[in-house]
């Protein structure tokens, strides 16, 4: 997808929070990134490399937390948990599934000092 | 910068941008302040975290949780929009599809039919004002918003776009977003809804190609549909896969060239537009 334009709101976040706090450094970014959220991670943490140059965040490490994918099934109507976008309900086995969570991206945490 | 991924520097047409495009927090909390918020969280929680997140030995690390959605910065421009048409109680839509659907031809065909309806309409393209002397040649203020290498509109470009169109009261915006099935579906621009548009000549199975767009469209637009006898496509069989990533989506079929189906098209937006004009009168 765009994995370089979500590492500047990454670096965004984070210099407005380097403002506000007496941060000297950022050694860790932690990010929540949804099943369903479109993100090729080996792709996020190239761009996080580049990107976090020259601010306060370089050289910091990127974790990335994986959300599950969540839907509703409207054949079952049972929320469950899927992998795929085009994968059956595991219950009933039914084709209409609507995504409830797993778009999630999050920058959860900093550890900083 | 103008955009939100950095990835190109947008212009709106005629519009020289003189001044600083970095966003504040105070700039963009004033617009959203005491708006409700969608299911993003925009709340920043600041300070340390729980406890035991010191690491031994390294006494001086410390742990700040944010919380914070990395779209939060276009999210916020976003809900500024939607605060703006909130209070004019105008209908946007987010026209969304790939490259050659028939958007911009079917967006003048719905102007045309449109008549008198105070409307107006935001063009996103790469490059080229062609799109917006189209619309403008229908009569309609519209304005051009070249992305340059940027592949989607975000909620910035938006805002600025929408101060030069002086919105009228109970208007449609029309947002017509660069052709392309993937990023747009990830950018909240403050519109009411997205609406897909899908040509019969595209393949049945494109749905589910690009599940994620069709999954954040409230109406599928299946477009061309006088070509089907040609293209030997089944038409029910896009539906049926449209539903399939998208089990709620209302689907239309039309045909900006003869016109098919388009007046069930301009009901469905004339009734949003007077739900919504009726939401803002009751507030």
């Amino acid at each position: 997808m765009h994995e370089m334009s979500l590492c500047e709101g990454i670096r965004t976040v984070i210099e407005d929070q380097a403002r506000g706090h007496d941060i000297k450094a950022v050694r860790r970014v932690r990010v929540e990134i949804g099943r369903f959220s479109g993100v090729e991670k080996s792709a996020l943490e190239f761009a996080f490399d580049v990107v976090m140059r020259g601010s306060v965040a370089e050289g910091a490490t990127l974790e990335m937390i994986d959300m599950p994918g969540r839907a509703m099934c409207y054949d079952c109507m049972h929320e469950v948990e899927i992998d795929d976008r085009l994968a059956p309900c595991p219950d009933c086995g039914g084709g209409k599934l609507m995504p409830v969570a797993g778009d999630e991206l999050r920058i959860k945490d900093l550890e900083v000092i | 910068m103008c955009t939100v991924c950095g990835c190109g520097d947008a212009k709106l047409e005629g519009h020289d941008h003189g001044h600083s495009h970095t966003p504040t927090y105070d700039h963009a909390y004033r617009h959203v302040h005491g708006r409700g918020h969608g299911h993003h969280h925009h709340d920043m929680h600041f300070g340390i975290g729980p406890a035991g997140v010191e690491v031994p030995g390294m006494s001086q690390e410390r742990l700040i949780e944010i919380e914070t959605g990395i779209m939060a910065k276009n999210d916020r421009y976003a809900e500024a929009n939607r605060a703006i048409l909130a209070g004019l109680g105008a209908f946007a839509v987010n026209l969304v599809s790939s490259p050659g659907s028939g958007k911009t031809t079917l967006l003048c065909k719905t102007i045309e039919a449109l008549g008198d309806q105070p409307l107006a309409v935001i063009e996103g393209d790469q490059q080229t004002a062609n799109d917006a002397d189209r619309i403008r040649a229908t009569g309609a203020p519209a304005i051009q918003v070249n992305t340059g290498k940027g592949c989607h509109l975000d909620g910035h470009m938006v805002g600025h776009a929408m101060e030069h169109l002086k919105l009228a009261q109970n208007s449609f915006l029309f947002i017509e977003n660069v052709g392309n099935l993937v990023c747009p579906a990830g950018f909240d621009l403050g519109e009411d809804c997205k609406v897909a548009t899908l040509s019969v000549t595209e393949g049945e199975d494109k749905p589910l190609k690009y599940p994620d767009m069709f999954t954040a469209s409230r109406l599928a637009l299946l477009n061309k549909v006088d070509l089907a006898p040609y293209c030997d496509v089944d038409l029910d069989l896009y539906e049926a896969n449209l539903r399939r990533v998208n089990p709620g989506i209302e689907v239309i079929r039309v045909s900006a060239r003869t016109g098919e189906g388009m007046d069930s098209w301009l009901n469905w937006l004339t009734g949003s537009l007077s739900r919504k004009t009726a939401r803002t009168a009751a507030e």
